[in-house]
Parts: C-alpha cells; structure tokens; sequence
C-alpha cells in the first residue's frame, strides 16, 4: 500500500507520499509548507481561525466550500483543490476584493481571526453569491472575533462584490481538467509508519459501496471517518492514534438524495450542507434546526450519516429526525436491516452497530397534510453550539384529536429520545391545551436530565416541558414566539 | 519646552496620516492576506525544541512524590524541568512573590503547572509528560467564592473605602433596600493563545518573543527566574493576536519556561499553548458578590449606601488588589452616593488565579450600581432614567467621589441627555411598554446605562512612558515605544502623532516591534493608557529631534527660530520651502543628532492606599448606551434588538480605530453578561475549557440594528495627548445596558409587578429562572 494523496494547491498539482492519515490540514500547511497565514485558535473547529476552500468537482462544475482545517485530515484532500489566503492576491500583488473589503471597512483589529474570515468569504464570493446580513450572519457563524464585534466584517461582506473580478475561464477549465483527471475509480490506500510510536496507521477511501463494505469486512475494528467534524477531535483534543481509517467521503453511492413519493433517502455520505435543502422543504423547523448545527464549515464536512454513527447523547439533527419518524439503513458485506432511528441508540456510547457494518443511509418519511412538526434547539448561544435541550414534535391531528405523537428530546438523556409518557398521554386524545398540560407532566416520567456545563438539571427539565407547551401554542396558531429563524417558514 | 502646541488644532495640512483622521490599523494588509507575522508564524529553526507543560490533577494537595524518570526517557525528550531545576527564583508573580513557576511541593489549583518537558517535537513532549508518575495528597480545596468567605481565606485584608457615616445616612433614609447578586467572570478568550519564543545567545543571554502586554515585566521575571541580571535578557514583542488583559501577567510563565530550556540546552525553544491548557491554566476576570444596602428619598435620590464586594482572586495575589481597588472606584459610577461605605474582600481559593481583564474590575463595581438604581426605581414606579438623572454628580457639595476625588470634567448629564433624545429613549419605552402588554410570551425590555471610567494606572508609578524616535539622513522616521500592539490600533495612533509633529506622511514612518533592547522600564499596556502614555512619549522625542532641526535650519539659514515651521512634508525657512527629507540630510551633513528619546508622566495624580483617598485619575471617561431586548419567556432565550451608544473619545486620534474599540467593547462585554459562563465543577475543575463549552459573542449576536457615535463636542479638560481620550476600557461596560434591558424584560414576565435581582451571565438558563423568581415574588406579594 503505498497510495499517494493528489490535490491542487494555488492551481499546481501536489502529490504527497507516506503522509500520516490524522496529519491535520491546518498542521501540514503551517508546518510543513510554511503556509501560516491560516491560523490555529481552538483545534476543534469552533473558532475558524484556520478556515481554508474546497473546491471540488461535482459534475462539470467546481464547487466551493469554506471548511475548518483543523480537524480535516489531509488524504481527505485527494482529488480536490485547496485554497488558503496566501492564494487569493492577484499576481500584480494587489488585494482580492474580499481583502481589499475587510481593509476598507477596519474589519480587522489583531488580525489573527481574520484569513479565517476571508476564507469563509471568499467561498461566498466564488460561489457567486451578494449575500444580505442574514446570509453573513449564518455564514459568518463559525468565524469567532474577539476584537471588532462583527460589524466591520459584515460591512466588508455587504461590499465586497461591489468589484467583482470577472472569472478567468480558461483557467477554471484548467482547473475543472486537472481535477477530472485527479477522479479515482479504485479505492485510494494509504499506510504509514508513527515516528514516534512506531506503529502502522493505514487509510482506506473506497469509492463505491462495495468497496467500502468490503474493507470494512477486511477491517472491522476500523475508524469511520466521514466529515471528521468530531473523529478530528479525537485526535486535536483527545489526542488518540487512529490505527485503521476507512474514508465514507469519496464513496459516491452514498452521497446521493433521492426523492420518492413517501421519503426522502440520504445517503450516509451528505453533508448537512447539501441535505439541508431537501429537508427544510418538506420540514421547515428541520432545516432551521439544522442550520444552526455547528457552522457553515462544519455542515459543509459533517454528514448526517456520520452524525447517526457516532452516537451523541445530543446529537442535534437525531431528535429532529426520529420525530419525523425517520429509520436508519445498515450493511454488512451485502447485507442490509432497517430499523426506526431511535432503535439505533441502545444507551450512551453504544450503538446498534456490529464491527464491519456501517451506517449506509436514513430514511425520512415525507409529511402529510395532517402532521404538525415543530423543532427547537436550547443553547447558550443561538449559532455554533451544542444544544442544552433539544426538542422535536410531530403530532398528527385529524378533526382536532391527535392520532398519532412523535416526541423526541436530545440532551435529556443518555441518548436521543422519545417520550413515550408523554406520547401515550397525547394519542387518541383530543388536541387541546388541558391534554398538552397531561403531557407536559408526563416528561417527568420519561426523563431524568443531568447537570453539566450547559445547563442545570431543572432547567433541562423546565425548557423540556415548555418547549411542549410552546410547540403547542404555535400549532394551535396562537401566537407568534421565535426569536430567530425563518418565522413565516416554520409552519407545517 | 513650552507646551502651546499641545491643542487640539493641528497645523492645517493634508499629510496623510494627520490625527484626528480616520486611518486603517497599519496592518490591516498584512492580516487580510496572513502576511501579519505572529510568534507561532515565525520560520521554525531545524533545532527548535517544543515545550509541554504538566499540570497538577488536583486543586490543593502536596506533591509527595514526582518521578520523571521516564519522561526523561521518553523518545526525543530533551529535557525536563520543574521547580528544582531554576537556577534563580521560583516565582513569576508581578510584584507579591507569590506565583511559583513550578509547583514546589504544593499545588494550589487544577493546571498549575508542576514540570514542563521540551522534545522534537509536541506530540512527543506531551506524550512523555504523560508518563510522569506523580503521587498527591490531598487537602481541603476552596473553591468558590462562598468557600472562601466561610473560610475567611484571603489574598490580602479587607479593604474600605468611606466618605461620611453611611450607617447614620441610611438609619435616617425615607426608604431602604437590600440584597445582593452574582456576577460571573469571563475568560479573556485571545484568538491567539499563550506563547513564547525563546533563542539562546552568547553568554548565557537570551532573546524572548512573548506574546505580552508587558514586555518589561517578562523580561523582569525571565531574569529573576534565570537569577541573570536583566541586561541578560531581551524581550520583543511585534503584535498579539489579542490581549484584553490576559498577557499582562500570565506571559512570564511561559516566557521564563521558554527561556529556561534555551538556556540549559543551548538550542531555541517555543511554548505554545493549545486552547483548553490555555483556559485551564490562565487566570480569568474575577467573579463577584455584589451586596447592597441602599438608602434614598422620594425622587430616587440616593442618600446613604453601604456596598459590600466580594471577589474570587484564585490562588496567587497577582494584580488582585489593583482590580479590587478599581471595583471599589467605579461603584458610584457617575452617581453622588452620599454617605457610603465600600467593604472589599479580596478571596483566595484554590482555583487559577484571576487577572487583568479589560475594565481590570471596574465593570463588576460599575454594574452593581445600575443594577441597585433601577431597583430603585421600581420601588418608587419611577422609570429608571429619571432616577439616574437624580443621582447625577453635580456642583459642589455633589461632585466628590468616595475616594475623594473631585469630578471636575463631568460630561454625563449632557451626554445621556443627548443619547437619551438621539435613540428616542421615552417614546420607546413607552411602546415596549404597550407591546408587552399584548405580547404573552415574547417580552421586551429596554435601558440606558451611563458609563465613567477612570483613566490612570491607580498604582502611580505606572504612569510613565518612554519612546525612540530616530529620522534617518534621507527624512524616513524609525519609531519606538514602549507600548504593545494587540489589535487596539495604538502603533497607528502613535504614528500618526509623530506624523502629525514632524508633518510628514505616515508612510514615512516605520512602526516597529516593541522590545526591551529600545525602550526601557516599560509599563504594560494596559489601564486604556496605551495612546495616552506613549503618544506623549513619542511627540517628547519627536519634538526634541524638531528643536534640533529647527536650531539647525536657524542657524544655517540665519533666521530666527520662530520663522522655521514644518508643514506638507516640507520645512518652511522664512520663505524657502525645503522639503522635509532635504532638510534632514543637510542636517546629517551638518553633524545633528537625529534621534531621541522621549519621555511622558502622568501630572496631577497622587492615591493613599491606606486610607484609599486621593486623585487615582488624570480624568474620566464617559460614554451610554440605550440597549432593547426581547425574551421568550418559555425558555429564557433573548435577542438583543437594537443598541445605540455615544461615547466620548474626547477629541479622537483616530475615529475609525476608536470606533472600532467601542463596537468591540461593547460586545465583549455584551458576551460577558450574557453567554459566557465558566462553569468549575465542585472539584475545581474548568469545564468550559474551549469555545465548544464556553461561548463568546458569535457575529448573529451582534444587535440586529446598532449605532455607534463618538460624542461630538469630546474634548479632554485636561492636557492629553491632542486632546483625546482613552478608549480601551470604557466602552466594555457600555454593555451593562444589555443585562439591564434583560431584566427589565423578565420584570415585565411579572407585568412589573415585582423586579429580582437576576445574577450575570445571563444565560437563558439564568433569565428563566429569574422570570419564575419574579412570577413567584408577585404572586406572594
């Protein structure tokens, strides 16, 4: 095995032999190129600092996504262009506008958060986007500054296409061929000897599911590495060795969204960022929810197969999906069972997952005209944080009596969630605030939350009950009461 | 040297770069493009060794048995060090003595530092630090505040600041209140963390880049551990990719550690801190317990006020008594308390030790007071504005501060009159009013908080700057101080004085790293009094270099001095035009010294300790702010709608870079108030250790609508530097309205029938609970 990693760097080939597996982005441009203008401030991809573009071919297309290089590990880069900040000035030296926009506007104080934030624009800006202060705002998200409190940046953002420099086609057809030409057909296998512990790591990329179900038979002890929004921090902040990676990113039957008349089909490999769309159509209160897992960065790496996989207690998108009555598809070798999502978490940090066998793809039952979904995520921090409670309701009313309830909570227990007390005092009753307060009760059944960092015990347990509540008032249509989102969008 | 030119009305000229302009941070280039060199960014020599540094496991225990052994052994270890290793003193404290490098057979707080290993590489310094095998026993650990009170545990006695009989005032006040409320403290968060450079040189010297706010003190403290005179020691500093007060102290830790393996293993050493060491171990703002028993009148008027604080310092002295002292400075706030008593318990616990941290606890004194006014109001069914008018300082008999000092400049009442009519303050609250009203579950809440802060260091000796200013032969400017670049745009102020003075463009001028090498005895920046200090600093030597100059052209020219005026890059002579850089080259010829020194303190301020009275201030800084909110009473979640500040920067260096400080300021201490919570669990552990966990303003917290103005009519009463004002601090507590605003929202949950005490953060957890506190009080009463 001795595969190489192949990816464009400022538009020139680079090929890389012996690379470590868990070798991070950000390390190997600061340490081993001398490329430091990206930057490290937390290692686990919350801050930004050391937020670099993707761009990558999908169909005839190059396509450009800002990600967090701290936690993304370089063979991921195979087959894809990378770009950094000291890439975007033009040959004469002059700024790109982005730059020139942050300049303008005193976007920067210390500057040590700011190529984090030209990055996160610049994937705007080739994307052709003129984004509003919204989109800033979301896209901005996870770029953390401490100096400016945003406003500069966001002025920067409101004009940096104001002098938008035509695209140089030719050269994004050179870059479009190189990368065609970069496109595996055969699984990429990578492995390398640990200076200093000695040990033998190797990396596997299938590129179909044959493969992957093949190497994962071969290597059923391995780590799956899909987005690596959270294996990545094993290695940053646990600072554990991966012996065996096998790579889902490149497989490409599992990274498509198909649309039946009855479900919607994800497979394991999609990132937030391309289900979200699809999702928030049929789920309005989904797609807000998960627009405000993680950032930009992390939804454009993180897939929801991944996040199915690793089995958070919290785990943001889980609760939404097993209210929506969502089920899970795993394989073995050839083999494939399906089970109800919420079946998958047996109890904290263990899953329904047998060594070689690998989450494959979920399944979300599209709504019909009856149900009523609401979603909502608890937090400190409105973007960019890990829910304290998370809170998902699916109540099918027919002619005022609930038949059927879907509750899901995160955060309230070892695993995500339902509340079957709570259900059972809600289905075949008549959907009303007097039955709601029954059902309200019953959470005390159902959960007994924890005390942590994020929040109390009693808060869990208050929020938990008023979010019920809240759910209600707004299907009920009594009032308006969000404070952020898309308001007018959040109804079923 | 006559001081006339010391105004407010610069030459009339267009050099780019003049004060009073709006100029980009001199780097802003070099950011955009990561061009901008930090410590970390600097070419790693083939050499260079990597330190790791252990921390203690326990929060108060002895160390009985430490064995290195098989660190040492470790693979690519090149050294390991720990207490008994410094050849010189175990301490890197500021001024008490009290802050051990290492842990010397007692270990006082989770992530004290106990050894320290430098190998190849990280990974393999870290990996054999974990091989330490190290034995504690364990003692009795304090570890919050009330701990530490029950326990009578301090880093210095109580102090008291008083100004008439405060028990008397309030036996005698028509009404009364009592009651007290937590404040949080806040992690400094710098983009850029901890980190040192260390480079061996020849006999026994070392060269330290340090990521500090204080460069002397490191050198200081480098030396001290060294036990090498200070000359030994050379400490350099280009930019911090952030500050905020925590690289004021903390950074001789590490730059000792650094400059301690250079030196025994004659090869260079870096010692970067990953994030969550960097929040373990680093102190943070102190929390509070703020207690009050308030005495007042029918109008709101404040007639006697006993005012007790209590803070958590942590293990080690630090900076404690200077930001306990500021509290107590700032705990009137721009109000004429009366008949006052301020007690201050200073707590030691075994938890890290608490340090600078912009405001340097003038926004915990400061925030107690508005939170007790707008109590205030509620019992009287006043609307707090009113009462702040009332309690306004004013002439004589209403202008002397609890320490003493007179408020000569005081700015406030017109300045909230200004904001209170520019934002529409009473209509809108008003209509916030009518809105909660139909508005079940969603509340607003709206309120404008006065800000007046302090600006001197309050231990006076720190008031004291020094500059190097050199011109070359062919009219380029070489500038030096003693002042830090962390982001706050002080080179650029700085230069744009020199400019100013010489009047030449600012391009003309080469900023330069700060270092020890250049400008000596330095004090930190910090205390706001960057621009202040070393702008003086650096119009001294850029005027001194002048005088020669225009001695030189005096003579050559035969003319007398006064008809030698500089202006457009060019020096006048009676009426030949000389351009500047002609001018210095005939004055190099001409065998003139074309570089000075140049050096600054503070007039007028003087501080008694021991009786805390005195003049601890040159002047005050003044700025509001109208902050409006709204909760969701279900769950305690909040969006800040709209904030409108006007600030006073007197007469501005720079109005695009104090802007800047201001919006920044605001929403740090917007974060402080409202989503940043350290949370230690009962063993002293720091849970909130990354941004994962702790979580600082994210740019949709910004308020969806604000507005920002420097106050027009700004204008230093006294002699600053052209005028202007700090601007470092002040702004911080700005956001002291934005917690306002949320507890006037959970009051009207209650429709006002009651008002509590919510404590800060306020998390959502925090503003729910508060609103069930307050439902609670108003059904009972």
């Amino acid at each position: 095995m001795t595969g190489t990693v192949r990816f464009l760097l400022d538009g020139e080939y680079h090929e890389l032999r012996d690379v470590d597996p868990s070798l991070s982005v950000l390390n190997f441009l600061r340490y081993q190129l001398a490329r430091t203008g990206t930057k490290e401030g937390c290692a686990e991809g919350d801050c930004g600092a050391c937020t670099v573009v993707l761009g990558e071919l999908v169909g005839d297309r190059l396509r450009y996504r800002a990600v967090n290089a701290c936690i993304l590990f370089v063979p991921t880069l195979d087959g894809k262009e990378l770009i950094t900040v000291e890439s975007l000035k033009a040959k004469d030296g002059s700024l790109h506008p982005v730059q020139q926009a942050l300049v303008d506007s005193h976007g920067s104080q210390c500057g040590f958060c700011t190529p984090g934030f030209v990055m996160s624009l610049y994937a705007l800006y080739e994307e052709g986007e003129t984004p509003d202060r919204a989109r800033l705002n979301d896209a901005l998200a996870g770029n953390l500054c401490r100096c400016t409190g945003y406003g500069p940046i966001v002025e920067a953002g409101l004009r940096m296409t104001e002098a938008r420099v035509p695209v140089d086609a030719d050269a994004l057809q050179e870059r479009v061929d190189a990368l065609k030409s970069l496109k595996r057909h055969e699984t990429l296998k990578l492995s390398h000897k640990d200076r200093l512990t000695g040990n033998e790591k190797v990396y596997f990329a299938p590129v179909n599911l044959e493969g992957l179900a093949d190497i994962s038979l071969a290597y059923p002890d391995a780590t799956y590495l899909a987005g690596g929004t959270d294996v990545g921090l094993w290695v940053t902040k646990q600072h554990r060795e991966l012996a065996q990676i096998i790579y889902v990113g490149d497989v490409e039957d599992m990274k498509h969204i198909d649309i039946t008349d009855r479900s919607v089909e994800i497979g394991a490999g999609v990132s937030y960022t391309d289900a979200v769309e699809v999702l928030a159509r049929h789920y309005p209160d989904m797609g807000e929810l998960i627009r405000r897992i993680g950032s930009v960065q992390i939804r454009n790496s993180g897939t929801i197969g991944g996040n199915i996989a690793n089995g958070s207690p919290i785990g943001d998108s889980m609760p939404a999906l097993i209210a929506a009555g969502a089920t899970v598809t795993l394989r073995m070798g050839a083999l494939e069972r399906t089970m109800p999502l919420e079946d998958y978490f047996i109890d904290y940090g263990k899953q329904d997952r047998q060594p070689g066998e690998f989450v494959a793809r979920v399944s979300v039952p599209l709504p019909n005209e009856n149900l009523h979904y609401r979603a909502y995520k608890i937090s400190k921090r409105f973007d960019q944080d890990i829910s304290a409670v998370c809170a998902c309701f699916a109540f099918e009313v027919n002619k005022g009596k609930i038949e059927e309830a879907r509750i899901a909570y995160g955060g309230m227990a070892a695993t995500p969630k339902r509340a079957a007390a709570a259900e059972r005092a809600l289905v075949g009753e008549a959907f009303d605030a007097d039955r709601i307060e029954q059902a309200v009760a019953a959470l005390a059944e159902d959960f007994s939350p924890i005390s942590d960092m994020r929040a109390s015990a009693d808060y869990r347990m208050a929020v938990a009950q008023n979010l019920l509540r809240k759910a209600f008032i707004e299907m009920s249509g009594e009032a308006d009461i969000r404070l952020v989102g898309e308001r007018e969008a959040a109804h079923a | 040297m006559p001081d006339n030119r010391q105004s407010d009305s610069p030459v009339l000229s267009d050099i780019k770069g003049a004060v009073h302009k709006e100029l980009r941070h001199d780097s802003a280039h070099k950011h955009v493009s990561g061009e901008a060199v930090y410590i970390d960014d600097m070419p790693e020599a083939k050499d260079l060794l990597h330190i790791y540094v252990a921390m203690s496991e326990k929060a108060h225990a002895r160390v009985t048995a430490m064995d290195l052994a098989p660190v040492r052994r470790s693979k690519d270890v090149a050294l390991v060090i720990s207490a008994e290793d410094i050849p010189g003193h175990n301490d890197v404290s500021p001024f008490a003595g009290d802050d051990p490098l290492f842990a010397d057979g007692l270990v006082e707080y989770i992530g004290q530092p106990i050894f320290a290993v430098a190998a190849k590489s990280i990974e393999a310094a870290r990996a054999a630090a974990k091989k330490a095998v190290v034995d504690y026993e364990e003692l009795p650990a304090l570890i919050t505040l009330e701990d530490a009170l029950a326990a009578d545990s301090a880093i210095e006695p109580m102090q008291t600041m008083a100004q008439g009989d405060a028990e008397v005032a309030l036996e005698s006040a028509a009404h009364r209140l009592q009651g007290s409320f937590k404040i949080g403290g806040q992690d400094h968060f710098y983009l850029e963390g901890q980190i040192a450079l260390a480079t061996p040189e020849e006999d026994g010297d070392v060269h330290v880049f340090s990521s500090t706010q204080h460069p002397s003190e490191v050198q200081h403290l480098v030396a001290h551990v060294l036990g090498v005179p200070t000359n030994a020691v050379t400490v350099e500093v280009r930019r911090m990719g952030g500050g905020f007060g925590g690289k004021e102290t903390h950074p001789a830790m590490f730059a000792a550690m650094a400059a301690l393996v250079a030196v025994k293993t004659g090869r260079p050493a870096k010692l970067r801190l990953d994030r969550d060491d960097d929040m373990v171990m680093t102190g943070k703002r102190h929390d509070f317990r703020y207690s009050y028993d308030i005495g007042f009148d029918a109008d709101g008027r404040i007639t006697g006020a006993a005012i007790e604080l209590a803070s958590r310092c942590g293990r080690s002295t630090d900076l404690s008594p200077a930001i306990n002292d500021r509290a107590m400075f700032h705990t009137d706030n721009c109000y004429f308390l009366g008949d006052v008593e301020i007690t201050s318990h200073r707590l030691k616990t075994h938890t890290v030790s608490n340090t600078a941290f912009r405001g340097f606890g003038g926004p915990q004194g400061m925030l107690g007071i508005e939170h007790v006014i707008e109590q205030i109001a509620h019992h009287l069914g006043k609307d707090p504005l009113e009462v702040r008018r009332a309690n306004l300082y004013g002439a004589d008999g209403r202008n002397t501060t609890p320490f003493g000092m007179t408020v000569e400049d005081n700015i406030a009442p017109e300045l909230i009159e200004a904001l209170a009519t520019d934002a529409d303050y009473a209509a809108r609250r008003a209509l916030i009013r009518a809105h909660n009203a139909n508005s079940p579950y969603l509340k607003k809440g709206i309120a404008l908080t006065p800000v007046k802060f302090g600006i001197s260091f309050t231990t006076t000796h720190l008031n004291q700057a020094g500059a190097l200013v050199h011109v070359y032969a062919d009219g380029s400017v070489h500038l030096n101080h003693g002042g830090t670049e962390m982001g706050q745009g002080l080179f650029v102020k700085v230069a744009q004085v020199v400019a100013e003075e010489f009047q030449i463009d600012v391009d003309r001028i080469k900023i330069t790293a700060t270092t020890t090498a250049k400008v000596p005895n330095t004090s930190a920046t910090a205390a706001s009094s960057g621009s202040d200090l070393n702008g003086m600093a650096a119009l001294d030597a850029a005027r001194r270099i002048k005088e020669r100059l225009v001695a030189f052209a005096a003579e050559k020219y035969d003319c007398p001095k006064d008809r030698v005026t500089f202006r457009n890059n060019h020096v006048y002579v009676e009426n030949r035009e000389i351009p500047f850089a002609e001018l210095t080259k005939q004055a190099y010829l001409g065998r003139v010294s074309l570089s000075s020194t140049g050096f600054y303190k503070t007039p007028k301020i003087h501080y008694d300790r021991s009786k805390h009275k005195g003049r601890p201030f040159l002047y005050f800084c003044y700025g509001a702010a109208v902050s409006e909110v709204t909760i969701d009473t279900l769950t305690g979640e909040y969006k800040v709608d709209r904030v409108d500040i006007l600030h006073d920067t007197g007469r501005s260096l720079n109005p695009a870079i104090d802007k800047g400080q201001i919006e920044g300021g605001f929403i740090q201490g917007m974060g402080w108030l409202t989503t940043e919570e350290l949370v230690f669990d009962n063993q002293g552990r720091l849970r909130t250790h990354a941004p994962s966990t702790y979580k600082i303003p994210a740019c949709s917290d910004r308020p969806a609508e604000m507005n920002i103005a420097l106050y027009a009519k700004g204008r230093n009463a006294e002699a600053t530097i052209h005028r202007s004002k700090a601007v470092g601090e002040p702004p911080f507590m700005l956001a002291n309205s934005v917690f306002l605003a949320l507890a006037d929202a959970v009051s009207a949950a209650a429709d006002y029938k009651t008002r509590v005490m919510m404590n800060a953060p306020a998390t959502p957890e925090e503003v729910l609970k508060s609103i069930v506190r307050a439902r609670r009080d108003a059904a009972a009463s």
